[in-house]
């Protein structure tokens, strides 16, 4: 599950990376947009006002008697409209709560304006003088003051609008990150996943996988190296493969000459010399022992170089396991139990070497009775073989079929090579069976063989 | 017993291989190259010829394809690997029967006498006498056999194989019978020998080889004689 889950973490990383990105820009260009033209709107409103106080002041200015009585006030303030106050030296005409002090003493002798925010919106302040122009064109403030409170919501509204778009924007470069950002992804997720294709089938043994390249970025360097990496592992394993191919083809010649001659000395040894005559048998047992040892290496080569070819052919399965056990001797020390008849196509020679390493070890590392049960059905036959030994520890089950492994060093040698179960099984996977080792119900180890009934013959 | 010839290039081998063979009462003469084996053959006239594969000038399958082509000695392959492309081309070029080193002497010298049982029909076949089947007349007790009367040279397990089908004509024989009793295998016989060795009678007494009368084959099974 976790090699499944990777990459798509890989991706949502990506997805996540490139949408921030493409948010964050969109959103900043369009907040930046709106910040600016804000602002611009803002101040061409309060120009605008400022303007119109002006203009409207100008426009009475002319008429005015100094010192204004209480009327000129009121007349001014009304002419110049609404949220007016007009103050003269203590007197006042309108009341403008939201005018501080502060304002009032910038405006004495020049224009000020100052945007508050009051709990029913944005208000813009003026303050202005009114400056009275004497015959001799100089401009003397006239005492008179004009405040004014001017409603800036509509601007505000418009900022708020520019605000919207803004997000709205943002909202829109979303799903066409999000879209771009799965189409990078994938992009860079692809060659990734056929880069982890690759290495899963290296892992599982196919060396001859390898990464299909043609792009010139960086993955596919990674590719090309994996595949460097794989050439030169390939060619590590199929060079070690052949020594042990060669090594044991080597040891034949000189064991044909030994297994020819071995037996011609055995049998001329001379009972009046018992150490000549013990060393010879000594001689013709060991040859035998090694002669085993390289047929199995011999084997085990063709299956690693995968040269090991399935030969079926109709076989009676009940037949064939009581051949495979009388050749050996074995038939008295195992109880069968063999339903009849059983048919299936099979490589013969390679289900008797199964079955000769199941029963073999059964009687030599377990412990009587041995018991061998065959089922079938329509499409599997099961080959089971039990003994009454100590069973297999979970150590001897995790290596039991490992080449060479020796589950109880305390024991003396079996005369096997070593690599008979490491046989079987490549012999049951060749037939597209298995075979699974475990321990019985009451103790003693237990191995099955399972075989489809009718292998495709391999052509 | 038997008159060996023994075409094997390692020295070591060879006079291994001679002094066990020897020991089982046969007369062994020896050739180290395929071209001075093809001599000796010619000169000594063999019952048997054990032939290695690997030799330094021809091949042993050359060198079987050459005897075989001479006449019916009876060859057995000495093959080095047991690798099934070895045994196809042996049996291939006309080997009876092959065993692969290292191989004990007492297997090696009954499949030497399994191959040799000249006229190695068994009593019951003997008792059949001859009989005649279509144009082929098969003479169990001579160990003889004519087409249109004229005599075809069978080797011996090529006239075993014959016989052993003929004996109970239209009855399904499976490979496996025929390995046990025709080449006298082990239960674990390799059935190719027996489908090569069907394929050269054929060649030899069929008409039209491809469509068998006298020997046809019955898929997934084996084969059987006849009807004719």
């Amino acid at each position: 599950m976790r090699r499944l889950f990777r990459p798509r973490g890989l991706r949502v990383r990506l997805v996540l990376a490139f949408v921030l990105v493409a948010v964050a820009g969109a959103a900043a260009a369009a907040w930046a947009g709106a910040a600016s033209a804000g602002a611009s709107l803002v101040g061409a409103a309060e120009r605008r006002h400022t303007e119109d106080l002006v203009h409207r002041i100008e426009a009475v200015a002319p008429d005015l008697n100094l010192p204004p009585d209480q009327e000129m006030l009121d007349r001014v303030r009304a002419s110049i409209g609404e949220h007016t106050q007009v103050t003269y030296q203590g007197r006042s005409s309108g009341e403008l709560p939201l005018i501080t002090g502060e304002l009032r003493a910038a405006a004495r002798d020049r224009l000020v304006f100052q945007r508050v925010d009051t709990g029913e919106g944005p208000r813009l302040l003026i303050g202005t003088p009114i400056v009275t122009t004497g015959l001799d064109l100089r401009r003397t403030p006239s005492g008179i003051e004009v405040y004014a409170v001017r409603d800036l919501s509509d601007v505000a509204g418009q900022v708020d609008g520019l605000v919207g778009t803004a997000a709205l924007t943002s909202a829109v470069a979303l799903p066409l990150a999000v879209l771009l950002a799965l189409v990078a992804a994938g992009g860079v997720l692809r060659p990734v996943r056929r880069v982890r294709d690759t290495a899963v089938a290296l892992a599982g043994g196919d060396l001859s996988a390898r990464i299909s390249t043609g792009g010139a970025d960086e993955l596919e360097d990674l590719g090309e190296t994996v595949n460097r990496m794989a050439d030169s592992l390939q060619e590590v394993l199929t060079e070690q493969r052949r020594f042990v191919a060669d090594v044991s083809h080597e040891l034949r010649t000189p064991l044909t000459t030994l297994t020819a001659v071995v037996e011609v000395l055995a049998e001329s040894a001379d009972d009046r010399r018992p150490m000549a005559r013990e060393s010879a048998e000594l001689a013709v047992a060991e040859t035998e022992r090694l002669v085993a040892l390289v047929e199995d290496l011999m084997e085990v080569s063709r299956f690693d170089a995968g040269m090991a070819r399935l030969r079926t052919e109709p076989v009676e399965v009940p037949d064939a396991i009581r051949d495979c056990l009388r050749a050996r001797g074995w038939l008295d020390d195992v109880q069968l139990d063999l339903p009849e008849p059983v048919s299936a196509t099979l490589d013969r020679r390679r289900l008797d070497v199964i079955v000769a390493n199941l029963v073999g070890n059964a009687l030599c590392h377990g412990e009587p009775p041995v018991r061998l049960t065959l089922r079938a059905d329509d499409g599997e036959l099961e080959i089971e073989v039990t003994d009454h030994g100590p069973g297999l520890s979970p150590e001897a089950l995790a290596h039991v079929f490992d080449r060479f492994y020796k589950a109880d060093s305390a024991r003396p040698r079996s005369p096997g090579s070593g690599l008979g179960l490491a046989i079987s099984l490549a012999n049951a996977r060749l037939h597209g069976g298995d075979l699974v080792a475990g321990n019985a119900g009451g103790g003693g180890a237990r191995f099955v063989l399972r075989l489809p009934r009718h292998h495709e013959e391999a052509e | 017993m038997a008159v060996i010839l023994l075409i094997e290039d390692d020295p070591l081998v060879s006079r291994g291989l001679q002094l066990a063979l020897t020991r089982y009462g046969n007369t062994v003469t020896t050739a180290a190259t395929g071209e001075d084996g093809l001599r000796a053959c010619h000169e000594t006239a063999p019952e048997l010829v054990v032939l290695d594969v690997m030799l330094p000038d021809l091949d042993g399958f050359e060198v079987c394809r050459r005897l075989r082509a001479r006449g019916p000695v009876p060859i057995i392959m000495l093959t080095a690997r047991g690798d099934d492309f070895d045994v196809v081309a042996g049996l291939a070029a006309g080997a009876d029967d092959y065993v692969t080193k290292p191989v004990r002497p007492a297997v090696l010298d009954a499949r030497i006498k399994a191959v040799l049982r000249r006229g190695g029909p068994r009593d019951s076949d003997r008792s059949n006498g001859a009989q005649t089947h279509g144009e082929l007349e098969i003479d169990a007790a001579g160990a003889v056999v004519r087409k249109r009367g004229q005599p075809v040279a069978l080797t011996p397990i090529e006239l075993r194989t014959l016989l052993a089908l003929s004996a109970a004509p239209g009855r399904v024989f499976t490979r496996q019978q025929l390995l046990e009793q025709v080449w006298e295998h082990d239960y674990l016989g390799d059935s190719r020998l027996v489908d090569n060795c069907v394929q050269r009678l054929r060649a030899k007494i069929e008409d039209v080889p491809a469509e068998p009368v006298y020997v046809q084959t019955v898929r997934g099974f084996g084969y059987r004689f006849g009807p004719v």
